[in-house]
Formats: C-alpha cells, structure tokens, sequence
C-alpha cells in the first residue's frame, strides 16, 4: 500500500515536472516572439481596445494627478484604452491588495492593473513574484530610455529590476528655501543642522512614515556614515547600529531646532510645501528638482523660493510603473507603459506649467524634432540646470530605509 | 404585503449581520488566525506587537482622554444650552441653525478647523501682524496638537449640535411648558427648573445619542487624520495605518488594535452606565435640597462656549469655500489676494465623477433605507404597535465602533467577491444609513392619526393603496427629512466607503480626506465646499417642497 502510494506520488511529481515545463517553455515563447518581430505589439494593441486600466497611483500632487487625466485622455483618445486613476494615500495599499488577492486565490481578473511604484514595494511585490513580466522591452518606446547614463533606470534601490517594472520619471533629492529669508543655503547636511540650530522651527521634513520623511534621513545617512558603499548592500543586524550611530547623533542635535520642536511633522512632500507657503518654514526637501519652479508656476509657494543642491551629491531615484500578476487588463497597461515612455509624453511631463519631472530618456537617442520639445522647455531661475544637480548617488538598498524607519519610530515615539 | 413581512427580517439583518460577522472577522486576526495570510495557529503575538509599539502608551491615553472627554463636555454643553435657552425666542432660532451644520460631513469640518485654527490659518491671519506682530506664524502646535486638544475641538463642534438636537426632540415628549411653569410658581429659576425637572424626564431618551457620542469620540478615524497628532495616533487610526501597511504582517496588530478600540468602547459604555446610577442617586438628593437659583452663570457661559463653537463650524466652512475661489492667499493676509472661479472651472470635470458616485450611492441607501423603514413601520402599525424594532438594535452600527467590524466585514466582501463595487459600498453605507432614517422617521408615522387609513380601508382601499395614496402623502415632508438625514449620514461616510469600496469607490469624502494630507487648499476647499452643499440640497429640497394642500389628494 504504502509502497504504491509512494509510487503514485513520484509518478504525480513527474508529471507536475513535465507540465511545468511545458508552461516554461509557452511562457518563454511569446516573449521570444514580442521581441522578435514587430506584430506582437499590434496584437496588444488591439485586443487593450476597450479595456479600462486601474492605475494604482499615489494621489497626494495635485500636478500629478492633472498629469495623469490628461494621459487618460490621450491614451483613450488614441489607442481606445480607458484609464481609472485609482488614487492612493501610500503605494502600500495596492500592494496590500495584490497580496490580498493572491491571499484569496485571486489568480486573475484582479482589482490592480497597472500601479506606479519603486523601492520597498517594488521589493515587496517582485520578491514575492506577484508581478506581470519581464514587460519593459516589449514597449516600442523602451529603446529610447537610457539606461546606461541613469542606473536608476535599471537598478531600483539596488535591486535590479530585471524589465518587471517600466521607468516614467526621475526624482532627486534637492533642498527649496526661500531666498528672501535665507540668503546663503547650506550645502551639506551638517550646515543643514547648524543652520536649523540658528533658525529654530524653520526646517522640517516629512514624516518617517512617507518615503520622502526616511530619504531625508538616507540622504543626512550617506553624508555621515563612516563608508556609504556598505549601503548598497542589504542592512544587517551586525552592522546597521554602527554604520547609523553618527546618523542619530546628528538627529539628536537637530531635533530640538525643528518646527514644533520635533513633535510633529506633516504627512508627506505637498504638506510640507503648504507650510512653506503658509510661511511657518523656509527650507525644505524635495525629490523633484523642478518642484519650487512648478510650485511656483501654480501659486503654489511665493515667487521667491529657490533650489540648491548638496556639494556632494543628492540620492536619486527612479519612479516605475508595473504590473501585477493578476491584473485584469494586462494589454491595457502595457499600452499606458508604452505611451508614458512616448519623447512628446516625456517633455509634456518635464514641462514645468505641467508636472515637470526630469525625464528618464537618453537625449542622444532622439530624433532632432524629439529633442526640440526639451529644449523649447521654460527655465525659470527657481530651475535647476542639469550641471547644479551635481551628482545623483544611487538609492541605498531598501532594508536600510526599514530599519531606519523602524529605528525612528523607536527613537522618537514617545 | 410581503414587503411588510419580510422587511422587519431584512431590517435585522442588515443592522446585525455585517457587525456580528464583522467584528468576528476582526477579532479572529486580532488573536493570531487568519490562514489566508499565513495565521494558522491561535496567539497572542499580536497583541505583544501592539503593545511593543513605541507610542502605544500615548496612543492609548489620547485615545481615552479624546474619547472620554469629549462626550463629557459634548454633554454638558448641550444640556446647559438647552436650560439656558429653553422657552427663548434663541432656542427656535439655535436649533435651526445647527441643521446645516449637523448635515456636513465630519471630514468637511475638520478639513475647515484646520485651516481655521493653525498658527498660520485664518484666525491668526485676522489678528496679524497688527495686533500680533507676527511677520511669520508662530512655532506652536495648534492643530495636530499631540494631546488631541484640536482633536477634541472638531468633534465638539458636530457633537454638541447633535445632542442639542437630540435634546430638543425628546422634550417634545415631555410636557415642558407646565412642568416649569409648575417649578416657577415655586421659586426656581429657568435653568434651575430645567436642570431639576425636565432633564431627568429626557435624559432616558437622549442615552442611545449620548453613548454613540461616546463610542464615536473613542473611535473616529476621518476627523482624528485631520486634526490629531501623527506620532502616534489613536488607536482607531493606528488600526487604519497597519490594515493598510505593505508588510501584510501588520494586518494582525492592527486588528488587534481595532478589537482595543471596541473593548474600550465597550468599557466606557458599562462605565458610563454605572456612573448614571452614581449622578442619578447623587442628583436626586440635590434636588430634594431644593435649591433654586444659582445656576444661571454657568449656563450662559457655556451657552456662549456653545455659540462660540457654532461660530467656528460656519467660519471652517466659509474658509474653505473662500479657498475654493481664492488664487492666492498667504500668511498674513486675512483675506484672499484675488477670487475667481477659474479654479471650480478648472476642476469641473475631476469633481464630477466623485460627485456622482457620492449621488448615486447616497440615493441608492437612503431609497432601500426608506423601503426597509417604511416596511417595518406599517408592519409595527397594523400590528397595533406591536413588533417595534428595539432601540438598541437601532442603535447597534453606531454603539460598535466602526474599525472594529468594518475591517472583518471587508475580508467577507473580499471573500463574496463584491469587494470595491458600487453594490458592496451601498450596502456598506445602509447599515449606517438605515438607523438614522428609522429614527427620524418613526415618530412621525407612528403619529399620524390611525382614523386617516381606516377611514380610506372603509371605503374599500387595499393596505398598499392605503399606504400610497393616504400615508405617504400626507407623511410627505417628513419622508423627505428622513431621507435627506439619511443622504446626509451616506455622503459623510468615511471608513465605510474606504472598506467595502477597497479604494476603488471614490466618494467626494473618500477623495477630501485623501487631498487634506497636503494638496492645494484651493483644491480641498472646492472638494470640502461640494462635500458640504450635497446633503444641504437635500435638506432644502425636503423643506421647502410644498406641504400638500387640503383636497390636493
């Protein structure tokens, strides 16, 4: 008996083995094909006809979510693809839906089709193989990304992204200060706190809890931390203590100077912009280095502000979009992935009267007519040239952005 | 009329199932189990990560010094209001006054007292720089305070209103006129007489209000986002924050964060129980001393604290409608540098969708409310008053805090595969939607004079004709102010459409409170501003209808 059931089982693994490599080998085969011949990309085309794209997308930037109709629009207008802006507080909830879904044996037809991610949930929903793909060169578009001069664009938060996500813009950390009440900005993050030390309740930085509150501490981490490389490596239990200490020794000095003394931040960036407008603090960071010259375009901080640049470099990163490995219109997403990679979509974006992210496309692979739309962009003085950004300093692996906020909260919750 | 059958049966349900399997749903993940996301043993491990919590120490006395002082303060306010302003001609006048300000959504306000209280918002802008001298807002924590003062502030301002309704309409019961005519001609003043005589008589009535203040105050999320502290928050919102945490693991704290909020809940509720037997004995012999006077101060005060919080509720909302036309407005300019409607113009076309689902899902409760509503009342009628639903029934979604069987009810849905329909939303807001009709509409029909239909039955007319043709016409207004309260309860409604809607049901409230994190004010006032006018239009359309004329029908 127990021999034959033994028997049974192998024969049953067997089989299970064979039928999934014959699911391999069809899995491999479109892909091969998509890249190989051009028609692939029309059968997309035609069967995303009709579909209506659930995109996931934090809804916190006003711009953004302008931007983002106005995408809805010409992809319904030119490909018959309808767009819903699901709007999110925090890309968390999406993943927390997929993972819901996976959890409830939703294995298609799911709620999330295309969602706008990188860093930890990136991670979170690539390292538990909850994502459609590899996607990205299937995109018509992708050719013209650079994927050479901006890393970011390939390697997310040090994990390679292996074309499971598609890249549609670029942030890098800059600081907004209101050159009326300070004249000389600090350039690095020590004269950051010696500065904050002089204009007590002037600087805060978003909440820990919002990705952009924990890149203020990254970025204060890679200017203090005794040797930056160990953070492109994971954080371990053996090294985080000592490779942070000069991190919360900074922290403590500067707490105290912050705006209500450290007890309370805003929520996340537009927050923290709206208190620079309202006047309570004259310097603040941004991830996008066109956000004071955008911000002010829309009256939304007074015409004084500028944006300076640490002498050493800021973190920079990459904005994805993916999809999910039950997403019910996967056709449809790839049609929104391929058409915000478009150049014209691209320096629609930058364009500061709209949403004015950097691009993540190589301008050496445009067409002359392509590159024109960049260059007939406005350059306010409260804009940044390419040169004062100086140099951008890959996103550390993205355990070191949970732990210290983890560490925060254990420091500073009280 | 099977609708009469069957719907005191759909009535229960819909009031008792989605909490009982809620809070089921709930409190199962609060104890380790949950196999779907890897729970498969009972535990406590939950329950260590709660209290493991840095802030949960802070987190828990905010959320009882919040949730218990408030609804003391509520109370006492409310009380000393209608002492102080009963049989004046203010009383009439207060009472309608706070209709308007009863029907805005919770997250409207807050999203007004925001802006009206922080150190840079429209108070300190009115005052400054000439009387302040402040060039810059000062550096002080008037909103998000960490000890929940603004907190408190926002919920006084829609509480005390409610109460102060809830007030006036369980005097209509009581035989006011005489009994303080009565406590007059022997020496007591008004609000001593009222105090002494008339509250004891209401104060029955007014308990099932007064413990849903209570259960509300210690478990609000939309408002508590808004005005309170972030690090840490109550207990309600930290719930909120790890149900929708990335690490999935967060699921079980936070639901044992919830099942703390509805212990709690149900604590405060047997204390306060316990405590009205200490006030009952205790006032009963303050009565019996017999004083008369005295008490008149202190009513006027808090009359006048009560009026004070009136006048912030209207200020928070015309600052955000003066934010939703405003092109720029900065500190300290007390009022905008220039208005236009270029921005409602602009976001015409991003409001409209929001608004239309807060329509059609607002109509779609209130009608199957109203159908349920009217079903149980003609069965209650036509048995002779027997089979009246319990008011503790009633009151049972608002007695249960909402985080509590919202999250569990969510994984059902999610489990029934209508998780983020229009349908689930809908049935997520009659729960709330249904007790509030019911009791706005109940004492109307069971007033109505009985001789009307069996007038109409003699002259041959069915049940349904009857109620067609002669109870619902002549019921008309109040039809329409109950369904207008019950759009009002569903256009406000928070976590509800967060929860069954899973994100993807946006209502103007569900996209207000997500803006109010940090987008343009000009954008959060137009939301804000369209939030509140909805439930107004309703209630302006129930009142002014015309009544139906003699011989009309």
């Amino acid at each position: 008996m127990r021999r034959g059931a033994t028997r049974r089982a192998w024969r049953a693994v067997g089989l299970a083995l064979r039928a999934g490599m014959l699911a391999a080998l069809v899995a491999i085969a479109p892909g091969v094909r998509a890249q190989a011949q051009v028609p692939a990309w029309s059968d997309v085309l035609a069967k995303a006809r009709g579909q209506t794209v659930n995109f996931n997308a934090w809804a916190g930037d006003e711009k953004t979510n302008a931007f983002l109709q106005w995408v809805a629009a010409e992809v319904d207008k030119r490909h018959g693809v309808k767009v819903n802006h699901v709007k999110l507080k925090d890309t968390s909830e999406a993943v927390t839906r997929v993972v819901a879904e996976k959890a409830a044996g939703r294995t298609s037809g799911g709620s999330v089709d295309l969602v706008w991610i990188n860093g930890p949930n990136f991670l979170a929903l690539k390292e538990q193989g909850l994502l459609h793909g590899p996607f990205s060169q299937r995109l018509p578009n992708y050719v013209r990304v650079d994927t050479i001069g901006i890393r970011s664009n390939v390697i997310d938060f040090t994990l390679p992204v292996d074309g499971m996500a598609s890249p549609w813009r670029r942030a890098q950390i800059v600081f907004v200060y209101d050159g009326k009440r300070v004249p000389t900005p600090p350039r690095s993050v020590r004269e950051l706190a010696a500065w904050a030390q002089r204009n007590p309740g002037r600087l805060t930085h978003p909440s820990v809890r919002n990705f952009l509150g924990v890149t203020f501490l990254k970025q204060a981490l890679y200017e203090l931390a005794p040797d930056p490389a160990v953070l492109q490596a994971p954080a371990t239990d053996a090294n985080f203590a000592a490779v942070t200490a000069p991190l919360w020794a900074w922290y403590d000095a500067l707490k105290p100077s912050l705006w209500r003394k450290g007890a309370q931040f805003p929520d996340n960036g537009p927050a923290q912009r709206q208190l620079m407008n309202d006047g309570e603090i004259d310097l603040m960071i941004s991830f996008n280095p066109a956000e004071a010259a955008v911000a002010i375009e829309a009256g939304l901080l007074p015409s004084s502000v500028r944006t300076v640049v640490f002498e050493r470099g800021t973190i920079g990163n990459t904005s994805f979009v993916a999809i999910p490995f039950n997403a019910a219109n996967k056709e449809g997403a790839l049609v929104v992935a391929n058409f915000l990679l478009d150049p014209a979509v691209q320096a629609h974006a930058q364009d500061i009267r709209q949403m004015g992210n950097f691009t993540v496309l190589d301008m050496t692979k445009l067409t002359p007519a392509e590159r024109k739309r960049f260059d007939d962009l406005p350059r306010p003085p409260a804009l940044p040239t390419h040169a004062e950004l100086g140099v951008t300093l890959l996103e550390p692996h993205p355990s070191w952005m949970t732990r210290m906020a983890g560490e925060w909260e254990k420091r500073y919750t009280r | 009329m099977t609708l009469v059958r069957a719907a005191p049966i759909a009535t229960v349900a819909v009031l008792v199932l989605p909490v009982a399997a809620g809070l089921a749903g709930t409190l199962l993940p609060a104890f380790d189990y949950l196999p779907a996301i890897g729970g498969h043993t009972l535990g406590l491990d939950a329950w260590r990560r709660l209290i493991d919590y840095p802030g949960f120490g802070s987190s828990l006395r905010l959320t009882l010094t919040v949730g218990l002082v408030t609804p003391l303060v509520a109370l006492a306010l409310a009380v000393c209001v209608a002492a102080w302003a009963c049989e004046r001609r203010a009383w009439k006048r207060f009472t309608m006054a706070v209709t308007p300000l009863l029907a805005t959504p919770h997250s409207a306000m807050a999203i007004g007292l925001a802006f009206l209280l922080a150190p840079s918002g429209w108070i300190a802008r009115a005052v400054s720089p000439w009387l302040t001298g402040w060039e810059v807002p000062p550096d002080v924590g008037t909103v998000n305070d960490p000890h929940g003062v603004a907190l408190a502030i926002g919920l006084l301002v829609k509480e005390v209103p409610y109460l102060v309704l809830m007030i006036a309409g369980a005097q209509e019961q009581v035989r006011v006129r005489e009994s303080l005519a009565m406590a007059r001609t022997l020496g007591y003043d008004r609000v001593t007489a009222w105090v002494k005589v008339i509250l004891p008589q209401i104060y029955p009535q007014i308990r099932l209000p007064v413990l849903a203040v209570l259960v509300f105050s210690l478990s609000v999320v939309d408002v508590a986002l808004i005005l309170g502290p972030g690090n840490p928050p109550p207990l309600a919102v930290l719930a909120v924050r790890w149900f929708a945490d990335v690490d999935i693991a967060f699921y079980f704290p936070g639901a044992a964060a919830a099942v703390l909020v509805a212990l709690i809940a149900a604590f405060a509720v047997a204390a306060w129980r316990a405590l009205e037997g200490g006030v009952a004995r205790f006032g009963e012999r303050w009565i019996a001393r017999g004083g008369r006077t005295g008490m008149t101060p202190g009513a006027a005060a808090a009359a006048s604290m009560a009026a004070g919080l009136l006048a912030l509720g209207v200020a928070a909302l015309a600052g955000m409608a003066l934010w939703s036309v405003a092109t720029q407005w900065r500190f300290p300019h007390a009022w905008p540098d220039g208005i236009g409607l270029a921005g409602w113009a602009r976001r015409v076309g991003e409001l409209a969708a929001p608004t239309l689902t807060t329509l059609g899902v607002g109509v779609a409760a209130t009608l199957v409310a109203l159908a349920l509503v009217v079903g149980c009342l003609e069965g209650e009628v036509r048995n002779r008053g027997r089979g009246a639903l319990p008011p503790g029934l009633l009151y049972l979604p608002l007695l249960v805090p909402q985080i509590a069987f919202l999250f569990g009810a969510q994984v059902l849905l999610v489990r029934t595969g209508i998780d983020g329909t229009f349908g689930a939303v809908i049935l997520a807001h009659l729960v709330f939607v249904l007790p509030y009709l019911y009791l706005s509409l109940a004492d109307p029909w069971r007033a109505l004079d009985p001789r009307f239909a069996r007038a109409a039955a003699a002259l041959g007319a069915g049940p349904v004709r009857v109620l067609w043709r002669i109870k619902l016409p002549l019921l008309r207004r109040p039809v329409l102010i109950a369904c207008a309260v019950g759009f009002a309860v569903s256009v406000g409604q928070y976590l509800a459409t967060l929860f069954a809607g899973n994100g993807r049901v946006a209502t103007l409230t569900t996209e207000a409170v997500t803006l109010a994190s940090g987008a343009d004010r000009r954008v959060i006032g137009a939301y804000a501003t369209a939030q509140a006018i909805l439930p107004w239009l309703a209630f302006a359309a129930a009142v002014l209808v015309p009544s139906r004329r003699r011989g009309d029908a």
